[in-house]
């Protein structure tokens, strides 16, 4: 049953005062698709039910775990070949020679979800830059808003639809086990990257310079002030030299003067501006 | 694009056209088992890519695998395992026999866009990655 029009508008108010993520006016269908099995869970009838419940109710539980609901996309592993190709050929290349001195290169996926991303990453570098391994410090760090989706990033459990999901067969049986009906990364891997929660919209804890920050198909889900923010401190994050990674649909320009797009191979990065050849 | 789609289920031949037409192809032939394959392609008419169940009666698909691969001039074939043959070691076999990509059932429609625009089919890559959030999955 869809999700009734002042419950719907709700919903967009709380994620937007929450996550500062705007949810458009033709998204009913995903608040109820995503309220459903929360309904289940509950006992309760459907996604409708789940908004009374929350409504009515003072529980932070129920609202992160309505939020983390809405705000959980689709991911895949190595997503977009142009981006992965460029970073193959022409990004990492790069970063690792300029890093060549201090023997450290340092990624930050900002919305990793349930972790695909920086550990396509490190199988990217273990297969194509094995000179890594020698008294080299990789640092592969993962974020998201969602705890559910940071645990499930550290288990590096997934299930068969999702190693299907752009995952090339030879790295699936080079790097997973079988455990049961699903598949998870060996522990050599999985012990490569680390994950941590944190909201984009909200001020951002001390982490460091960052050689490659990929803040990909996340800001489209934001109001234009919090991109501008989120630009503008993804920029201050960046190491010397460092780039800014995109999804295929989103763009700096315009959002944020101090960042200027770079074409690598077929891919356009982002980088501060008087830092750019 | 010309493919050829063989699995002894015609419902699961019948998605799998559907699949590949939705990526590009011009032109999906349909075979039942291994032996129909071949002789598809000693008709003449040798496709780009092959799906390739592994499963089937008469001749199985990794037989048909190491078979396309021992002939020259079906050398240049594509192909890809779609299977619910999903243990480490099947995949390794097949892969080994030659077969480029392996999608273990069930899967879902953008799995194997992911799969052909990872082997370089350039009109799959247009409609992978479109983000749909809710996908049909088929099974065997």
């Amino acid at each position: 049953m869809p999700v009734l029009a002042d419950q719907f508008q709700y919903v967009r108010q709380l994620v937007l005062a929450k996550t500062a993520i705007v949810l458009g006016e033709d998204k009913n269908y995903l608040v109820e698709s995503r309220l459903t099995p929360i309904a289940r869970d509950l006992g309760l009838g459907d996604a409708n039910a789940v908004v009374d419940r929350l409504r009515g109710s003072s529980s932070t539980a129920l609202e992160q775990q309505v939020l983390e609901a809405l705000t959980t996309n689709e991911t895949l592993w190595f997503r977009d070949r142009q981006p992965f190709d460029a970073l193959a050929n022409h990004v990492l290349p790069q970063l690792v020679q300029k890093n060549s001195a201090t023997r450290q290169l340092r990624v930050w996926s900002a919305a990793c979800s349930s972790g695909q991303e920086i550990y396509s990453i490190a199988m990217l570098l273990d297969e194509r830059f094995p000179q890594l391994h020698n008294g080299w410090r990789v640092d592969l760090f993962g974020t998201d808003f969602s705890t559910e989706m940071v645990k499930r990033a550290k288990e590096g459990t997934y299930t068969t639809l999702e190693v299907n999901r752009g995952l090339p067969a030879s790295l699936l049986v080079r790097y997973f086990d079988r455990e049961g009906a699903n598949w998870r990364l060996k522990a050599p891997l999985r012990a490569r990257a680390r994950f941590s929660t944190i909201n984009l919209a909200a001020p951002w804890p001390a982490m460091g310079a960052f050689d490659l920050v990929l803040l990909r198909n996340v800001l489209i889900y934001f109001d234009l002030p919090t991109k501008q923010r989120i630009l503008r401190s993804a920029s201050q994050q960046l190491a010397p030299g460092g780039f800014i990674l995109l999804g295929g649909a989103e763009t700096a320009i315009g959002l944020c003067p101090d960042l200027g797009p770079v074409k690598m191979g077929d891919a356009t990065f982002y980088s501060p501006k008087g830092q750019q050849v | 694009m010309k493919a050829l789609v063989v699995d002894d289920s015609r419902a699961m031949r019948t998605i799998l056209s559907r699949i590949l037409r939705k990526a590009g192809a011009a032109e999906v032939r349909e075979a039942a088992d291994g032996c129909e394959a071949i002789a598809c392609l000693e008709s003449g008419a040798i496709p780009d890519l092959v799906l390739v169940d592994w499963n089937m009666p008469n001749m199985n698909g990794l037989e048909l695998v190491n078979a396309l691969r021992r002939r020259p001039e079906w050398r240049q074939v594509t192909i890809v395992m779609v299977t619910t043959e999903s243990e480490q070691r099947q995949i390794v076999r097949a892969l080994a026999a030659g077969a480029h990509e392996y999608v273990i059932k069930p899967f879902e429609e953008e799995s194997l866009f992911d799969k052909l625009a990872l082997l370089g089919f350039p009109q799959a890559s247009a409609v992978t990655g479109t983000g749909s959030t809710q996908q049909e999955v088929f099974s065997a």
